[in-house]
């Protein structure tokens, strides 16, 4: 029995230092797989609190497993033992040791929370980015660039982005994992800034992480980190003026019933996500990640996710608000999930 | 139980005594009240423990479909919101009425009838938050109810509303609970029982009460905010109205916070206890444990922005919160070391109740060291709303009180119901439910650090996620098996003799082994006379086998019965549907049919209250000989 | 349980504390009034946080007529006054006169919500309601607040007085007289916060 209780005592223990040492984790989304120098800095910080937490478990369990081995009461037992009511040095030395150890947390953390809070929203060289998040959807707004797209933020690597973060609606929270820790997005005036940068090229997966409603597991969305001329080619191509689809009675579908919400170029209108260039994007409502390759349920090419989605979204993410609001035809939805899909954009080498 | 006395008396009038289903609807008898706590408080924990299971369920492979995402959202406010109102702290109170006037040399507590009512007010508040579920939708803000997701802008039905109003009547208990046991702490421990002679459970449980009369208040501006909100079209956190959706942030955690350590500091006490008792040594050093019990109490209200580190409060809050948050550790380590060095030198038993008090030890100081991670805020971006948060609540919540409950429930059963839990099953129960925990709960830790956030209703496949989840949900039967276990051997018990001794551990150190298991009503024949702390232990050593009484025989005045406490609960109960339903139920003439409720909710309230202001209770009196009697019996 | 004290002949000097029950009833009411302070903290957090959120409607410096609120306040602190007059006539067991100085209080704290409902129908007609905005529904429900409290106060002391008519003073009654006088101080210096934090700092800006 004892040896046991020895072995749940420490294996938690073991297993802890071995997956924590083993920096596991996709690249693309773990905390302990940091991408950038903000989630590094925060992951040094977790380390260092690791290892101190580390000592405390040891001493404790090392105690604990010392006292109920060497004091459990033999059978048929009946002596008291020494009543102690306690002990000056101890009390000092348990009050002393733990203080000393949060003086070596709490300086660099107080220094890190001084360091994270700076503010890049006036720097030259920082990206300026503007977050709205949305039920059940996210908004990038380049105000430098007058450019504003949704779902994917597509950033020159190595730069400082210079996030300001609010909310439409209710609260959620913008958080990329393997760059930065999170911020909340609240509405009116609590307008919040962090920054983070991305020295790696990649596509950073992005989680909601503030209960929004039914769909505050699927606001997925991406952070697409490319080098200087293909980001600069996207803000050009972004920029250019959109057609709408060839056939002209898809044209007017699209026209009537989608344009209405959704912008594309300079068409249509600002109060739901921007749609150019969806068909060059990772996913679609941020959760059906396009592939020619799908082996999940959530996978499928950019024409099967666009026209699932739009054929049913309130099936896909439930509560959002693109449901009830429009009726299309077989005919017109196949149109438009093509039309949507072949949006590229041309950015990248 | 006890039969009624033919021998009661009273002045010149006659005394009502109830029996059977009436005597408990009527009872102002805190052990009678402590095991209705208990049953009710046990009944809301399999509720909670339904629901955890439901969602382990649907989380434990990706894209899973078993609930729908809005019924996954029920689920988790629900599960919350019951496992921390209804479930523990009725279960923390039960232990609280059952032992704190035993311990103190007491007969019942400052106001026995105040106490009824906190009991009934609670129980129709649970009810009430728990009809939601039947009657169109659950709550499903989070048990945090973060604005202005419960608003009405986006949260239409009338699931919020239930929130509100359940928990505005349940906290009414609360706080009556809270004020009771401070003044019964205060003026009515026995001759001879200084502050710093009260057991750990009596300090643990005094601290508590404060807490909750300085955190609760916080709670009800906030949840009359919300109502109005909802329900009368006021702007608190509205922001269409000018209203800010942070400032219920914090309301909520000004009070939120201080109520995790009203969760935490009984189940201290509840080991400090145990673990003295099973290592058939005092306490050591008793002076730094109420010392670290009250500073802990202090500083659980100066740390409550350490739930908002990602709002957006700037650097000097965040910096300042993250600090006095690891200051928590100090007091909370002190208080570790000394129970391990109570066991040190000491003769350790391995009953059930001592099993859970020792495996609270290490896990509780895991969930500890969490914390402490949690409190440096730059780390807290990533940890905050991921399940590593989830993980660590989870182990100083179900690790940490549940434990100490389990602890207290079989170290206390004797006393409560005369009967000693079977040991046999009791270490079932503690291995099951064990295992189970830190099955669930270890993995989660890593679940967050990889990216998983709370409150999803599912995950994408792919990503990491799928064993450990998987895991985790084996993990929660596991702990469902354990709790069947309590309940097997809750049951079997049932069935035994009622004949456990005063001090069936027989080494009791505290006043209330001293008597009888169960008591009499009335407790102590003759209030004892305290001569040291551990005050039954120093009697032994001194060889004495019975207290030295501090008073002589005499008649004892009881406090009479009375329905009014569940009859003013009920009206709280029917006021509150008829608000909560005032827009749905059209008009009575020209009146509105939800108001008119709502009136005459309040009116039985109020009725109730002018009865018991304007009708005396004189009580009645347990008359000398059959104390006589008793206690022939008793030798 | 404590026994009753029927205190055959001479009250002793503080009635109110010569039993149990009462010095119990004391203290646990000084604790109630402790959380109803946080109470009171907590909604003045509130309406100092969203006091300028007035979204169009009027602000305070326009709403507040302070001749109207220093009437109201001289009432309820001269009310304060009387209820002390009441306590000393409890502690020199005189009955007649803590029922006429309890009937005083009450008529002064009638005339002090008279004033504060008057006040709210002005202000509803100045396009101040309930609902018009954070500022308003937080003024309302601290300020209304106050004012329930006020009532269910007047109607408490009612009931002592009538209590008293019948049962006359003893050492049950007592406590009863003492904690309703607690209750009024407090709602006193509530009062005299929000007259503080709401009105002259509303006229101030």
């Amino acid at each position: 029995m004892k040896r046991w209780q020895y072995v749940k005592r420490l294996a938690p223990l073991m297993a802890m230092m071995v997956l924590v040492l083993a920096a596991c984790g996709r690249e693309d989304l773990s905390t302990l797989n940091p991408q950038g120098p903000v989630a590094e800095e925060q992951f040094g910080l977790m380390k260092l609190a690791i290892i101190l937490m580390s000592i405390v478990i040891v001493v404790v369990f090392a105690i604990s497993l010392f006292v109920i081995i060497r004091y459990r009461r033999r059978k048929g037992d009946k002596t008291i033992p020494k009543q102690v009511e306690g002990n000056h040095k101890l009390e000092i030395i348990w009050t002393v040791i733990p203080i000393i150890m949060l003086i070596i947390l709490g300086v660099p953390t107080v220094q890190s929370v001084f360091n994270l809070a700076k503010d890049y929203s006036k720097d030259p060289e920082a990206v300026q980015v503007i977050v709205t998040s949305h039920q059940y959807w996210w908004e990038f707004e380049y105000p430098e660039y007058g450019i504003k797209t949704s779902q994917e933020l597509i950033i020159p690597k190595g730069k400082t982005i210079s996030i300001e973060a609010k909310s439409a609606d209710v609260l959620h929270s913008f958080w990329v994992p393997s760059l930065a820790g999170k911020i909340d997005t609240n509405p009116n005036s609590n307008v919040n800034t962090m920054y983070f940068s991305a020295p790696k090229e990649g596509v950073y997966l992005g989680k909601c992480a503030e209960l929004c409603g039914d769909s505050h597991g699927l606001m997925d969305f991406k952070v697409k980190s490319v080098d200087q001329s293909s980001f600069d080619r996207w803000v050009a191509a972004i920029q250019e003026p959109v057609a709408l689809p060839s056939d002209p009675a898809i044209a007017a579908a699209f026209e009537s019933k989608c344009l209405t919400c959704h912008a594309v170029g300079d068409l249509g209108g600002p109060a739901f996500p921007n749609l150019t260039g969806i068909g060059s994007r990772q996913s679609v409502g941020g959760i059906l990640i396009n592939t020619d390759d799908p082996q999940y349920s959530n996978e499928g090419s950019t024409y099967d996710n666009l026209y699932r989605w739009i054929k049913d979204p309130e099936k896909v993410k439930p509560g959002n608000q693109m449901t009830g609001a429009y009726n299309l035809t077989e005919q017109e939805l196949k149109g438009i999930a093509e039309y949507l899909a072949d949006l590229k954009l041309n950015y990248e080498q | 139980m006890k039969e009624v006395p033919t021998l009661a008396h009273a002045h010149t009038h006659t005394v009502k005594r109830y029996s059977g289903i009436m005597d408990w609807l009527t009872t102002v008898d805190h052990k009678k009240i402590g095991i209705l706590y208990l049953i009710t408080g046990g009944f809301f924990f399999l509720v909670g423990g339904l629901e955890a299971l439901l969602i382990r369920i649907q989380l434990w492979k990706p894209l899973n479909e078993f609930v729908s995402a809005g019924t996954f959202n029920e689920l988790l406010t629900m599960h919350g919101t019951t496992m921390i109102f209804l479930a523990a702290m009725p279960m923390i109170f039960a232990l609280m009425n059952a032992v704190i006037p035993l311990q103190i040399g007491a007969r019942d507590v400052a106001f026995p009838f105040l106490n009824a009512l906190g009991f009934w007010t609670f129980l129709f508040g649970g009810v009430l938050l728990n009809v939601s579920w039947f009657a169109g939708g659950a709550p499903d803000a989070g048990w945090t109810s973060y604005a202005p997701l419960a608003g009405t802008t986006y949260n239409g039905d009338h699931g919020v509303d239930y929130y509100v109003i359940g928990l505005q009547i349940a906290g009414i208990g609360t706080l009556i609970g809270g004020i009771n046991f401070l003044v019964t702490i205060i003026n009515m421990r026995a001759p001879g029982m200084t502050f710093m002679r009260m057991p750990m459970f009596t300090w643990a449980s005094f601290t508590t009460s404060a807490l909750i009369l300085f955190a609760f208040p916080a709670l009800t501006v906030g949840l009359v905010a919300l109502m109005f909100d909802r329900l009368f079209d006021a702007n608190f956190f509205d922001p269409s109205g000018g209203g800010n959706a942070v400032l219920w942030e914090h309301i909520f955690w000004i009070f939120g916070h201080p109520e995790v350590y009203i969760l935490i500091l009984p189940a201290f006490g509840i080991i400090s206890e145990v673990v003295s008792t099973f290592s058939r040594k005092r306490l050591f050093g008793y002076s730094s444990m109420v010392f670290a019990t009250i500073l802990i109490g202090f500083l659980g209200f100066m740390v409550w922005a350490h739930h908002m580190f990602t709002t957006g409060l700037g650097p000097v809050a965040n910096a300042l919160f993250s600090i006095a948050t690891m200051l928590i550790a100090i007091p909370t380590g002190i208080k570790i070391f000394n129970w391990l060095f109570t066991m040190w030198g000491g003769s350790i038993k391995f009953t059930s109740a001592n099993l859970f008090a020792i495996g609270f030890i290490p896990t509780f100081v895991m969930g500890g060291v969490t914390g402490v991670m949690l409190a440096a805020a730059p780390a807290d971006f990533q940890y905050h709303d991921s399940y590593f948060v989830v993980a660590h609540f989870h182990y100083v919540i179900v690790g940490g009180l549940i434990l100490g409950i389990f602890s207290g429930l079989h170290y206390w059963w004797p006393k409560m119901f005369g009967r000693v839990l079977n040991e046999t099953l009791g270490k079932l129960t503690f291995w099951t439910f064990f295992i189970g925990f830190h099955m669930t709960f270890f993995i989660q830790h890593f679940l967050g650090l990889l990216g998983m956030p709370r409150r999803i209703w599912t995950y994408l496949d792919g990503l990491g996620f799928n064993e450990m989840n998987m895991i985790s949900t084996v993990g929660a039967f596991l702990m469902g098996l354990g709790t069947i276990f309590f309940l097997l051997n809750v049951t079997v018990t049932a069935f035994k003799p009622k004949n456990a001794a005063a001090d069936p551990w027989e080494d009791g150190r505290t006043l209330e082994w001293t008597i009888p298991s169960p008591p009499p009503e009335y407790n102590f024949i003759q209030t004892p006379l305290v001569r040291g702390y551990d005050a039954y232990w120093k009697e032994k050593m001194d060889g004495h086998t019975e207290m030295t009484p501090a008073e002589p025989i005499g008649p004892i005045h009881m406090p009479s019965g009375s329905i009014l406490p569940f009859l003013m609960s009920l009206g709280l109960f029917i006021a509150g549907f008829g608000f909560m339903y005032a827009p749905d139920w059209g008009n009575l003439g020209s009146l509105n049919t939800g108001y008119i409720i709502g009136a005459i909710g309040l009116l039985i309230t109020f009725g109730c209250m002018i009865t018991r202001s304007v009708k005396p209770d004189h009580g009645f009196h347990i008359e000398v000989e059959e104390l006589l009697h008793d206690k022939g019996g008793k030798a | 349980m404590s026994a009753h004290s029927h205190v055959e002949g001479q009250l002793p000097h503080e009635p109110e504390k010569a039993t149990l029950e009462g010095r119990n009833k004391i203290l646990g009411f000084w604790l109630f009034l402790g959380g109803e302070t946080v109470l009171f903290g907590t909604l003045f957090a509130v309406f100092l946080a969203l006091r300028d959120q007035v979204l169009g409607g009027p602000t305070a410096n326009e709403l507040f007529q302070l001749p109207l609120v220093a009437a109201a306040t001289a009432i309820l602190l001269t009310s304060s006054l009387t209820s002390v007059f009441a306590i000393h006539a409890l502690h020199t067991h005189r009955v007649k006169a803590l029922i006429n100085w309890l009937i005083i209080t009450v008529v002064l704290g009638l005339g002090f919500l008279g004033l504060e409902i008057y006040e709210f129908y002005h202000y509803v007609h100045e396009g101040h309601g309930f609902t018009t905005s954070a500022f308003s529904s937080s003024f309302y429900t601290l300020v209304g607040f106050h004012g329930a409290h006020v009532a269910l106060g007047i109607v408490w002391i009612s009931l002592i007085i009538g209590q008293l008519m019948k049962n006359g003073l003893n050492t049950t009654t007592a406590p009863k007289v003492y904690v309703a006088g607690m209750y009024w101080h407090f709602i006193d210096v509530v009062w005299v916060f929000i007259f503080t934090v709401v009105y002259l700092m509303g006229k101030v800006g």
